[in-house]
């Protein structure tokens, strides 16, 4: 089956693939292209550890397809950090420990950036809801939500 | 110097801080690798063929139409997977459920296995597998199972333990007792006696990360295995001797892994990815999918239990009984043995009687889940004993003081304690503000205790000292939650440097010894104190090279905060030597320093918990929403306390969805109904409040800081703490778990009438 033909922008660069009709964008981002940042937890969009930002919209990567990808914008966690500094959501989850075996960092990282895109005071409340789209199962979510509650107070200070 | 374990009270300097984990960059930035993470060259995708049935004959399987499809390089059944295990049933029960061999035993059993090019070519070629199957008929729940008339699972299986050997053939593979006293004579002494059965459902441990692993056999009989696991030396072990290799030729190197709660300690598809490697003569790469995860890993155990305790009106337990039936899928196991051990721990006892039978289903191979057997057990005891307090009209908190265990109480599954938790705990629960906060309509408190043995086993570390005077750390321990920070903190403590000065590392098989397992909340137990024998070793090294340095004796070199220092009235004018000064020379003073250590970290201190929770229940629906959670927990010495509670917290967590949400769902065809996370619906970020945590340290005397296991306990008293807040919130005692709306609705109607 002949591939089709994708341009598209990751993280701030200019990409050029080819993929199946029916192939993930998760499949294209971790197999095609080596960002393996995006994990697949379940391939049915009820996880969110695929999650990326595509044109300032979160989505699962596992439901959408790699060809629905040309001329839009994608952010990967592979894209929050800037050289050697960290994004506060990046340094705030080290320092609460909000992660345990980090599957599912990379998901809720760049859900949490959607996040405080979209309300950058978040309640508690706001925060739960806004995150209940990813599953963690080590930290039952408590040091997850103080360190978005704190990353929310240091970018709202920067 | 010979390691001395014993517990010695210190003063710490990085042990008890909380500094970030040398792991964590690789982790927010997406760089850490795990299972599927990793590529080889010219690598294969494996794909696996399920059974679509929870019990058939296998009359034939045809993979000539698959083999023929372009693109497919190499299928495998049973017949490449010859039995290799010599008598042994426990490694034959794992080969039969890698891969089916006379008969596929629940919906999701392994028949085949397709390596191709690509996933859609092992998809297309999975399809054209052709298998004759002989239907059979089934059983999937405990009960049924234990009937006389039910299909037999398998015909060769006579249960154990009984005092006669029986001569038919029984899905009841063992039967196995625990205690001690005359449980009759004791309740005839009870004013009270509470007797309930309970029933608690199949859940999964469900890690995020699926099973996932590249395998590379070679021609010349070495082999490579990349996977996610808690047990890397394990699963060398088992998939050397299921594939006919040597152990050291196969390396294996865990990757890190995304969650494993217990669901990762023995093998599932790994055999069957080297199988298709060595037929194909090329690495492959093979991952579940989340269905396969949940209808072919490991869950835990459906129990069934009934539970009888008496007290006198003093509030003195005077017998307590339980029997216990734990599903274990279609092989043996031994998980109603642990629940019949860790029914009654808390206690102390003078008549106690607990019997477990191991019960087969057609239903996946029951495996580890945090704490395995203990919470559906607690579930059912600390139930009773909550509302045997309530029939004495005593608070169920004094009621357990009253009865605690204690340093020297002999247990209800037969040694005696040392210094443990369970009254500390209950004390500091009595105590705590949450006990006495106002509680609105429809809203209700409960409490509950929990033990865990935790366990110590066979550890190998090393750590090795650079000319730069850095320090690397290799253990063996796969870090499932933040070890490498605390074994570091440990190596810091031991050394008398600062914890930056350290990296730690989890060795692959052919780089250390022997590993037992990251289980039974082992790592940061067993691996310190192995770490702290390697570091002492080091340092006689250290203080060697000092005595060549200065030229006086080594008896004279002392080791303080990470120096050598001469003692003694000569040498004024020596200073110190920094571990840096040291290693600087080490090259001409002797060649490199490293201290090395193998033990069996024995002396696992017990671990309990105490937790209060408070729920609102809504009478129109059923529906209960957990507000409050406070978690009381020994950890003997926080090493790392931050990553201590997120232990508390997570399997606090877990408990909670297990409690009121999660559950396997048979349909009568015998086939599982919710094999996804949609489904199956685990604890999400809105549906839990903040999980307090309170860490006590009594500290364990087997170890030279005091440490004990943290991992497991946690998930113990969830199960029980709930339901006696839901029987306080709407007047109605559950037996089954989960409690689902529609059960507690249920039970709310009926008591309504």
């Amino acid at each position: 089956m002949a591939g089709i033909a994708v341009s598209t922008t990751i993280n701030g660069d200019s990409v050029e693939y080819l993929c199946q009709p029916d192939e993930p964008l998760l499949d294209v981002l971790r197999d095609r292209l080596g960002l393996t940042g995006a994990k697949e937890g379940c391939g049915t969009g009820d996880c969110g550890a695929c999650s990326v930002i595509l044109d300032d919209r979160l989505v699962c990567s596992c439901l959408v397809l790699g060809a629905e990808a040309q001329g839009r914008r994608i952010e990967t966690v592979e894209g929050m950090a800037h050289g050697e500094t960290l994004h506060p959501l990046q340094q705030k989850f080290l320092e609460h420990a909000a992660l345990q075996c980090g599957i599912c960092t990379p998901g809720f990282l760049i859900a949490a950036k959607d996040l405080l895109a979209k309300n950058p005071d978040p309640s508690e409340e706001e925060i739960r809801f806004g995150l209940a789209g990813n599953l963690c199962r080590c930290t039952g979510y408590d040091k997850i939500v103080r360190a978005v509650q704190d990353a929310a107070h240091v970018m709202k200070q920067a | 110097m010979n390691f001395d374990p014993r517990y010695a009270n210190r003063n710490f300097a990085s042990v008890g801080t909380r500094p970030i984990r040398p792991d964590g960059i690789d982790k927010v930035t997406g760089r850490a690798r795990y299972g599927a993470d990793f590529n080889m060259a010219g690598q294969l995708v494996g794909r696996v063929l399920r059974s679509p049935h929870a019990h058939a004959r296998i009359r034939s399987i045809d993979i000539s139409k698959a083999e023929a499809l372009p693109g497919v390089k190499a299928v495998v059944t049973a017949k490449d997977l010859p039995d290799l295990t010599n008598g042994d049933a426990a490694m034959y029960d794992i080969l039969d459920n890698s891969m089916a061999r006379a008969k596929a035993l629940y919906d999701g059993h392994a028949v085949a296995a397709i390596a191709a090019i690509d996933a859609r070519t092992a998809r297309q070629a999975l399809k054209l597998i052709e298998v004759d199957y002989e239907v059979l008929p089934h059983v999937t729940d405990v009960d049924e199972a234990m009937r006389h008339h039910a299909p037999l699972i398998n015909d060769t299986v006579f249960t154990e333990g009984l005092e006669e050997k029986p001569v038919k053939p029984s899905n009841i593979t063992k039967r196995s007792q625990f205690g001690h006293g005359d449980v009759h004579a004791g309740f005839a002494q009870a004013d009270f006696i509470v007797e309930r059965s309970f029933k608690t459902e199949q859940t999964h441990q469900g890690y995020i990360e699926p099973h996932a692993c590249v395998a590379n056999v070679n021609l010349d009989g070495t082999a490579e295995l990349w996977v996610c696991t808690q047990g890397h030396f394990v699963y060398r072990q088992h998939c050397a001797q299921l594939l006919g290799l040597e152990a050291s030729k196969l390396r294996v190197t865990s990757s890190e892994i995304g969650g494993g709660f217990g669901g990762k300690t023995h093998v599932w598809a790994e055999p069957v990815a080297l199988a298709l490697s060595r037929k194909a003569g090329r690495p492959v790469k093979l991952v579940m999918t989340r269905d396969e995860v949940f209808r072919a890993s490991g869950p835990t155990s459906a129990t069934s239990i009934d539970v009888r305790i008496g007290a006198r009106k003093d509030g003195t337990i005077t017998a307590a009984e339980a029997t216990l039936r734990y599903s274990s899928g279609p092989y043996a196991g031994s998980w109603a043995e642990i629940g019949a051990m860790t029914a009654f721990a808390c206690y102390r006892l003078d008549n106690v009687k607990t019997v477990g039978y191991e019960v087969l289903v057609n239903r996946p191979k029951t495996a580890a889940y945090r704490a395995p057997s203990a919470p559906m057990a607690a579930f059912a005891v600390e139930s009773a004993v909550d509302e045997l307090a309530k029939e004495i009209g005593i608070d169920p908190v004094d009621f357990r003081i009253r009865n605690a265990a204690q340093e020297g109480t002999r247990s209800s599954y037969g040694p005696v304690y040392g210094p443990i938790g369970i009254g500390p705990t209950l004390e500091a629960v009595k105590n705590h503000p949450h006990m006495k906060a106002p509680l609105k309509k429809n809203q209700g408190r409960g409490m509950a205790c929990g033990f865990w043995f935790n366990f110590g086993g066979q550890t190998c570390v090393d750590l090795n000292i650079g000319m730069d005077g850095s320090v690397s750390l290799a253990v063996g321990t796969v870090d499932v939650g933040g070890s490498r920070a605390s074994l570091s903190l440990v190596a810091a403590e031991e050394l008398g440097i600062d914890y930056s000065q350290l990296k730690a590392i989890v060795a692959d098989t052919s780089s250390l010894g022997y590993n037992d397992m990251t289980d039974g909340s082992r790592g940061t137990f067993s691996s310190s104190m192995a770490t702290i024998s390697a570091a002492r070793n080091a340092i006689k090294i250290l203080r060697d090279r000092a005595a060549q340095m200065w030229d006086i004796p080594v008896d004279d070199v002392v080791w303080e905060q990470g120096h050598a220092v001469a003692k003694g009235d000569n040498y004024g004018n020596l200073g110190k030597l920094s571990l840096r000064d040291i290693a600087a020379k080490s090259g001409t003073t002797g060649g490199p320093i490293a201290g090395h250590s193998e033990l069996v970290a024995d002396g696992a201190g017990v671990s309990f918990a105490t937790h209060i929770c408070d729920v609102e229940v809504d009478p129109e629906t059923g529906a209960t929403r957990v507000i409050r959670y406070t978690v009381v927990q020994d950890a003997g010495k926080a090493v790392h306390p931050t990553y201590v509670e997120g232990q508390y917290q997570g399997g606090a967590a877990q408990g909670i969805g297990w409690a009121l949400n999660e559950e396997y769902i048979y349909g009568k065809d015998g086939r599982l109904q919710n094999a996804g996370f949609l489904d199956y619906r685990i604890p999400v970020c809105s549906d839990l409040p903040m999980i307090d945590t309170q860490i006590l340290e009594i500290p364990n005397p087997n170890h030279p800081y005091g440490v004990r296991g943290v991992g497991e306990t946690s998930i113990v008293p969830p199960l029980a703490a709930i339901a006696n807040a839901v029987s306080n919130a709407a007047g109605v005692r559950m037996t089954h778990i989960p409690m689902s709306p529609p059960r507690i609705l249920a039970a709310i109607e009926a008591e309504r009438g």
